[in-house]
C-alpha cells in the first residue's frame, strides 16, 4: 500500500485532482505500468497490431451490440422482422447491424492473424504460456459467441446451421440426445433455443470474454512482449532498470496502432459501405429468408471463419476411422518399441490405446468427427508444451520450418475453403488428408520441432531504424 | 527474404484464395442468368417498378417489413403514394401486406407465396446476382399443360407460381435444338417463339421487367443508394486519416535507434 501523499496547496487543480484520486486509486501507477512505462521490443513487425485491433474490434461489437439490443426482438415469431426493422426504420440502424455482422468476420481475420503469429514467434514458450492459454480460452469464447449470435437474425442459415451443430452433441454416448435437449430446450431448434442464445450471446459469453481478454494482457504485461526475434529483452537492462531493447508503449507503440487502426478501418468500412455481404461469405444469401422448420436448405455451410473446422468434422467418415484406428495402434506400438518407459508404463500405454481402438469400433464416426473438431481447437492450448525447438522465432529455425508453416497455412485455408463447399467425393479424400496433417503438425511436433540446425540467435535484438 | 517478406507472400495467397472462392451457393438447376440492368438511381425505373410491383405481385406476395411511407426515397410524394399504389390499406406508413388471404394461398398454389421485401438479396448464387436471377426467372415462364397451374417456367422448372405478368408478355414457347453433346443427342435451349401477343412488345416488356427488378432490388435495401454515398465520403476522410496517422507514426519513430 503506497504512502498517502500529500501535494503542495499551490499545485495546478489537475495536479491535486489527479493526487486526490492516486492516493485513492492507483490510476498514475496504472497508466505507468501498462501505458507509459510498459516497455516493448522495439523491433515489433506488422504481425503486432493484429492484438490492438482484436481488443478495437472487441469495443466495436460491444458498442453496435448494444445499439442492436435495443431494436431486436429475441423472440421466433419477430425476430427476422425486428432485423428487418432495424435495417429500414432505426435511423442508421443499417450502419450498426453492418458494422456488427462485418464485425464478427473482422474479429476472426484478426484472431486467425493474431494467433499466427504467436505461431510464427515462439509467443507461447516459457514464460508465455499463460498469455498463450488465456488466447486459446478467449478464441473458444469467440466461437461460442459467433455461433450463438448467428441464430439471431433467424434466417435460414441461422436455423439450419444451429439445427446441424446442435445435433452433432447428440452423437456423444449416453448423454448426447439429453445434452443436445438441454442445449436446444426443445426438440427442435425453436423459440427456447433463441432465447437462450440470445442471453448467452448479450451476457453470459461477453462477460467471461471481456475477464479473459483482462487476464489476458495482464498475463503478458507481468512477462513482458516477445518479438520477431524471439529474444528477451530483460536480459539487457541499462542502470535504472528499463531494458535496453525496450521502448515505452506510449506514445511509440499507440502511434504505431493509430497508423494500423486507420489502414484496418479503410478496409473494414470498404467492406460496410460497399460490399457488406462480402460475396455471401459475411452474411449469406439464405440467411435473407426466414427460418422455416420444415424446408431444409439443399446445402447447410457454417461461416467461413468455422469451415476449417467444419471440413474436418466431415472429413470423420466410418472409412476414415480405420485410418484413425491405424494411427492410434501405430503410435501404441512405436511408444512400446522406441521409448525408454518402464515396461509397466509402456504395458499401460499400450492397453489405453487397445480401449481407445474398441471405442472407435464401436461408437459412431460422426461422435469421432465432433472429438476431432473439439480436439482441433483444444490442441491449441497444448502448444507451449508441444514445441521443442531450441529456439522460439522462425527467423532463426531450420530453414523447411519455414516451409512446414506455409503449408500449415495452404492447409488451413484448402480446409476452410472445403469446408463452404458441398460435400464431393474428392473434396472428402482432400479434407481427410488434410485433417491428418492438421493434427500430425501439432502431435508431431515434439519430434519435429528439434530436427535440423537452428541459426545462432543473436544476444539483442534486430532493428533497423525507420 | 525475411520472415516478413513471407508473411506478406502467405497474405496474398490468402486473398488470392479467397477470390478464387467467391460465390458460395450453387444454384438450383435451370438455365443460366441474365444480366439485369443495375440502376438503383434511376428514380424513373424506381417509381415504374414500384407501379408494377403493386399490380402484379402485391395482389399474393406481401412486402411485410416495408413501409408505402419509404417510396419518398425513390421520389414519389406521400400523396402520390396515396391515390396512385395504397390497395391494400388506408394508411401510407402501413407496410405492404398482400391482399391475398394466407390460408388460401397454400390451397391454391400449394405454399404460401413468399415475402418480397428482402427477395432480392437472398436469391444470389453461383448464376449472379439475385436481381440477375429475378429478371431471368421474371422472363422465362412458357406454357405448359402438365402444370397445375398451367405454366412452367426454365429458370425455376416446376414452379408454383402462374406467370403474373402474362397479358404484359403473351404466351411463348422455349425452342429446342438436338445437339450431340459426348456421343448423347441433348435438347438444347435455343431461343423462344411467341404464341400470343402481349399488350407489351417483347422490348418494352424487357424493360418492363428490369424496373421491376430494379425496384425490387432497391427494396431489398433501401438505404443502399445512401450506404455507397457514405462510404465514398467515409474513405476519402480514412485516406486522410490514414495518411495523418502515418507521418505522426514517423514522427515518433525517426529518434529510435
Amino acid at each position: 500500500m503506497a504512502d498517502f501523499k500529500e501535494i503542495s496547496p499551490n499545485a495546478p487543480v489537475g495536479a491535486k485532482l489527479l493526487n486526490w484520486v492516486d492516493n485513492r486509486f492507483p490510476a498514475s501507477t496504472l497508466y505507468k505500468e501498462h501505458m507509459s512505462e510498459y516497455y516493448a521490443p522495439k523491433n515489433f513487425n506488422f504481425w503486432y497490431v493484429f492484438g490492438s485491433l482484436a481488443l478495437l474490434v472487441l469495443v466495436i461489437q460491444i458498442v453496435t451490440g448494444i445499439f442492436l439490443v435495443m431494436h431486436y426482438k429475441p423472440d421466433a415469431t419477430l425476430a427476422f422482422a425486428s432485423v428487418e426493422y432495424i435495417m429500414r426504420d432505426v435511423p442508421w440502424g443499417w450502419l450498426i447491424r453492418y458494422m456488427h455482422s462485418t464485425g464478427a468476420s473482422a474479429f476472426f481475420i484478426v484472431v486467425y492473424l493474431h494467433m499466427f503469429r504467436g505461431l510464427l514467434y515462439g509467443s507461447y514458450r516459457k514464460p508465455r504460456e499463460l498469455v498463450w492459454i488465456f488466447g486459446c480460452a478467449i478464441f473458444l469464447c469467440l466461437m461460442a459467441e459467433a455461433f450463438m449470435g448467428y441464430l439471431l437474425p433467424w434466417g435460414q442459415m441461422s436455423y439450419w446451421g444451429a439445427q446441424v451443430i446442435v445435433n452433432l452433441f447428440s452423437a456423444i454416448p449416453f448423454v448426447g440426445p439429453d445434452l443436445a435437449l438441454l442445449i436446444r430446450g426443445d426438440y427442435v431448434v425453436s423459440d427456447a433455443t433463441l432465447n437462450r442464445f440470445f442471453s448467452f450471446h448479450v451476457i453470459a459469453v461477453p462477460l467471461v470474454l471481456l475477464g479473459l481478454v483482462a487476464a489476458h494482457i495482464i498475463a503478458l504485461h507481468e512477462v513482458g512482449s516477445n518479438n520477431p526475434d524471439g529474444v528477451e529483452i530483460k536480459k539487457h537492462k541499462d542502470a535504472k532498470g528499463i531494458p535496453l531493447d525496450g521502448i515505452p508503449f506510449h506514445p511509440y507503440y499507440t502511434v504505431h496502432d493509430i497508423f494500423a487502426v486507420s489502414v484496418f478501418l479503410m478496409a473494414f468500412t470498404a467492406v460496410i459501405f460497399f460490399a457488406p455481404e462480402a460475396g455471401g461469405y459475411f452474411l449469406e444469401y439464405n440467411n435473407f429468408i426466414p427460418a422455416d422448420s420444415l424446408k431444409t436448405p439443399n446445402h447447410i455451410a457454417p461461416v467461413w471463419y468455422f469451415t476449417p473446422f467444419y471440413s474436418m468434422l466431415r472429413a470423420i467418415t466410418s472409412e476414415m476411422m480405420y485410418v484413425l484406428i491405424a494411427c492410434v495402434l501405430g503410435a501404441a506400438i512405436f511408444t512400446a518399441i522406441k521409448s525408454k518407459l518402464a515396461g509397466f508404463l509402456k504395458g499401460l500405454i499400450v492397453l489405453v490405446a487397445l480401449g481407445v481402438v474398441a471405442m472407435m469400433l464401436s461408437i459412431d464416426a460422426k461422435f469421432w468427427g465432433v472429438v476431432v473438431m473439439g480436439g482441433a481447437v483444444i490442441i491449441l492450448f497444448f502448444l507451449p508444451w508441444l514445441d521443442h525447438s531450441p529456439v522460439k522465432s522462425i527467423r532463426y529455425r531450420p530453414g523447411w520450418h519455414k516451409y512446414l508453416y506455409g503449408i500449415f497455412v495452404v492447409n488451413f485455408v484448402v480446409l476452410a475453403y472445403l469446408g463452404v463447399q458441398p460435400p464431393s467425393p474428392l473434396g472428402e479424400r482432400v479434407s481427410q488428408v488434410g485433417t491428418l496433417f492438421y493434427f500430425g503438425f501439432f502431435l508431431l511436433m515434439p519430434w519435429w520441432s528439434r530436427l535440423g540446425e537452428p541459426k545462432p540467435v543473436p544476444d539483442r535484438v534486430t532493428y533497423a531504424a525507420h | 527474404m525475411n520472415i516478413t517478406g513471407y508473411a506478406k507472400k502467405f497474405l496474398l495467397a490468402l486473398v488470392a484464395a479467397a477470390g478464387m472462392t467467391a460465390g458460395v451457393h450453387a444454384a438450383e438447376g435451370g438455365i443460366a442468368w441474365d444480366r439485369a440492368p443495375n440502376k438503383t438511381n434511376d428514380l424513373q425505373s424506381l417509381q415504374n417498378g414500384a407501379k408494377i410491383f403493386v399490380n402484379y405481385c402485391l395482389s399474393c406476395h406481401s412486402a411485410a417489413f416495408m413501409r408505402y411511407n419509404r417510396l419518398q426515397d425513390i421520389g414519389l410524394t406521400e400523396k402520390q403514394i396515396k391515390d396512385n399504389l395504397l390497395f391494400t390499406t388506408d394508411k401510407v406508413g402501413e407496410t405492404m401486406k398482400a391482399a391475398i388471404d394466407p390460408k388460401q394461398a397454400k390451397e391454391w398454389f400449394g405454399d404460401n407465396p413468399p415475402d418480397l421485401t428482402v427477395i432480392a438479396r437472398s436469391r444470389a448464387g453461383h448464376g449472379g446476382t439475385g436481381p440477375d436471377y429475378l429478371y431471368t426467372f421474371l422472363r422465362t415462364f412458357y406454357r405448359d399443360d402438365t402444370r397445375p397451374t398451367g405454366w412452367n417456367n426454365l429458370a425455376f422448372p416446376n414452379v408454383g407460381m402462374p406467370n403474373p405478368l402474362w397479358q404484359l408478355q403473351g404466351e411463348r414457347r422455349p425452342v429446342y435444338a438436338e445437339r450431340e453433346e459426348h456421343g448423347h443427342a441433348t435438347q438444347v435451349f435455343t431461343g423462344w417463339e411467341q404464341v400470343t401477343p402481349g399488350t407489351l412488345s417483347p422490348l418494352q416488356f424487357e424493360q418492363s421487367v428490369g424496373d421491376l427488378v430494379n425496384y425490387l432490388q432497391w427494396m431489398g435495401e433501401p438505404a443502399q443508394n445512401t450506404r455507397l454515398r457514405v462510404g465514398v465520403w467515409v474513405l476519402l476522410f480514412l485516406a486522410v486519416f490514414t495518411f495523418i496517422a502515418w507521418r505522426l507514426n514517423a514522427a515518433y519513430w525517426k529518434d529510435v535507434r
